[in-house]
């Protein structure tokens, strides 16, 4: 949702994030919901338990910086300022989405704002990352991107490859790591025999760790990573160690995961962290706002009209729809 | 007289586009300093600097990648891959995001890049460098594929590459950089998706594209002392392919065969004659046929890739099977 002036009463701050981590929580709560009442084409990732990363490095962002997304990115395009009628519209395929209905969850993207698409190739988007910021840095634009990646992406060349790129050009980019602990249906210690700090290390890239439960931690860390870059540092990469909540997809009956996990999971729960330096009274508030919110923009996707055959068809090249 | 070479004309396109728009770019293995392996960049970096023409490591997937994310934040990048062989590494990034990204996020950017690359065999160069890919790229929709046949079309299709929204796929011939042609009076930039005739002619149609119509030239030359003439047709665009321009010959000549360097099966030559024997069908008086490599992996010596590359002696005899 962009950088505004830092609040000197923090409590401003420490609302915004909570009211971004929630309506996060909310809508995919609610896309849930949707998809069991078969709504949604597709299957869906959801970032349940993944928020306050969101929130939190978007904190430090300005309209002008672009980030690119996984799979799991519907808090990315959410924290990056994609509207929610046109982020709930696109989840139900429809025509007023943002992406008129022809890319759906795994594609979600805001080029205005610059989401530039949530990603269904695991890794895929670290490369583009560093596209957008070598535009930036050609064009002396004082803006930053940002990669999201998970840690199954640490399994992928790409990523050597990208953290080379990022050093050799000094290019503006913040690599960011969402660590689950998991990677789709098997946890990450089965199959990464390395650390991401030694990785980057060996790139010449700082790397900095974050409890990425906590929104105003990930938000100040984040701030000063971005701030570096801004500067001119080059790259540098925060690793936010958080937790899935849920399966890899939505409808996944997680096999072989420790019920003991799961349990754990409630004591480290984003939406309660962020509320932690909040009263009753503001958390309330904001609760209603958000569920608000979120009811409108289904309500409204749920009547939009469907997507056009015409319109998707002229669309595959530039000079027609 | 002063003469163009197929290599100097991709590097004046580039220059020259370089030099009309300050946001196209140019990067890839070894094109800043060395020039590019077939010399094709050769002076670029001096030209425009070191920001807008760069080296990079030997990361295909990682640049072409990169290419994309430039090409939707502002830039018009041109990235070079030596070997279209090497596109294998740079997949992802052309197939499932390039090519796809204006559908999939609702129209909200193009993607204004351009890959050059060059294939084609004759130089003993072997399975992993003389593929002819490019119609791997013609079947992904999102995705522009031209391919010049000649320093005109080099510079003027390249140009039009450059120039366009979308991602296109230049694919140059490594056997043709070193030819030369008389220095043209003009270099016009030429529309993607027209096709050129070569040789009017009026007892066939041959459909062909790059270093395949050398061949093709001389079998029409040698057809022509038999007191046949074959139309030949130079594609040049692949993807979208003149459809109307084949037509239109096949429609005087009312038989048509296609020859390309690439391997015959499920190649560009399938789609052609497919869409032919639909539209054209009350034209023909011939089964339409195709010249190509055959079903194998490109053979280093000199005896096997002879035998393996369409030759004026193969389109001869396809040519007989076609008027008998």
């Amino acid at each position: 949702m962009g950088k505004q002036a830092k609040p000197a009463d923090n409590t401003a701050h420490f609302q915004r994030l909570y009211r971004i981590v929630l309506t996060i929580r909310r809508a995919e709560e609610a896309l849930a919901e949707l998809l069991a009442e078969g709504l949604i084409p597709g299957f869906i990732h959801l970032s349940i338990g993944q928020e306050a990363i969101a929130a939190g490095v978007m904190d430090a962002l300005t309209p002008a910086d672009t980030i690119t997304s996984t799979h799991r990115g519907h808090g990315h395009a959410i924290a990056k300022g994609m509207k929610l009628d046109a982020f709930f519209a696109e989840l139900l395929g429809k025509d007023a989405g943002a992406c008129r209905g022809r890319g759906g969850s795994m594609h979600v993207a805001d080029i205005a704002n610059g989401m530039l698409g949530a990603n269904g190739i695991v890794a895929a988007g670290m490369p583009l990352a560093l596209g957008s910021a070598l535009a930036h840095q050609t064009l002396g634009r004082d803006a930053v991107a940002v990669a999201f990646f998970g840690d199954g992406s640490m399994a992928e060349g790409l990523l050597h490859e990208c953290l080379n790129l990022a050093r050799l050009w000094d290019l503006p980019v913040l690599f960011v790591c969402e660590n689950n602990g998991w990677a789709e249906f098997l946890p990450t210690s089965k199959q990464i025999v390395f650390s991401l700090d030694r990785l980057a290390a060996a790139h010449r890239i700082p790397h900095v760790a974050v409890d990425g439960n906590d929104a105003a931690a990930v938000a100040q860390t984040a701030g000063e990573l971005i701030a570096g870059i801004r500067q001119g540092s080059g790259p540098m990469v925060l690793e936010c160690h958080t937790m899935r909540m849920r399966g890899h997809y939505e409808g996944d009956v997680q096999r072989g995961r420790d019920p003991a996990e799961t349990a754990a999971h409630a004591a480290r729960d984003p939406v309660t962290i962020a509320a932690k330096n909040l009263s009753p009274a503001q958390i309330a508030k904001i609760d209603a706002k958000v569920t608000a919110e979120i009811a409108a923009a289904i309500a409204f996707a749920r009547a939009a009209p469907d997507p056009v055959w015409d319109d998707a068809v002229a669309a595959v090249y530039t000079g027609a729809a | 007289m002063a003469e163009l070479r197929y290599n100097h004309a991709v590097n004046r396109a580039m220059a020259d586009a370089m030099a009309a728009d300050p946001s196209v770019v140019l990067f890839g293995e070894d094109v800043a300093g060395a020039g590019g392996v077939y010399g094709a960049t050769r002076g670029l970096r001096d030209k425009y600097g070191g920001k807008r023409v760069r080296d990079t490591p030997i990361s295909e997937a990682a640049i072409v990648g990169m290419a994309v994310g430039a090409a939707i934040s502002g830039l018009k990048p041109i990235v070079e891959i030596s070997f279209i062989d090497f596109m294998t590494f740079a997949m992802d990034a052309v197939v499932n995001q390039a090519a796809k990204m204006r559908t999939m996020f609702g129209s909200q950017c193009s993607v204004p890049m351009v890959l050059r690359t060059q294939h084609g065999g004759g130089a003993g160069s072997g399975p992993q460098h003389s593929q002819c890919l490019e119609a791997w790229f013609a079947h992904v929709p999102g995705l522009k594929v031209v391919c010049p046949s000649d320093p005109a079309s080099a510079y003027g299709l390249l140009r039009a590459a450059i120039d366009d929204p979308d991602p296109v796929i230049v694919v140059e011939h490594k056997a043709l950089y070193a030819t030369r042609v008389p220095e043209p009076d003009a270099l016009p930039i030429l529309p993607i998706g027209k096709a050129a005739i070569l040789r009017p002619g009026h007892d066939l149609t041959i459909v062909s594209y790059g270093a395949a119509l050398r061949a093709v030239t001389e079998a029409a030359v040698a057809l022509a002392g038999q007191g046949i003439e074959a139309e030949i047709l130079d594609l040049r665009s692949l993807q979208p392919w003149d459809e109307a321009a084949v037509l239109e010959s096949l429609s005087r000549t009312h038989r048509l065969l296609i020859v390309h360097e690439a391997v015959e099966a499920f190649g560009v030559g399938a789609e052609i004659a497919a869409r032919m024997a639909d539209i054209g069908f009350d034209e023909l008086d011939a089964p339409i046929l195709r010249v190509g490599a055959p079903f194998m992996p490109s053979p280093v010596a000199k005896v096997l890739e002879q035998r393996y590359l369409p030759n004026p002696d193969s389109i001869l005899a396809a040519v007989r099977r076609l008027l008998a």
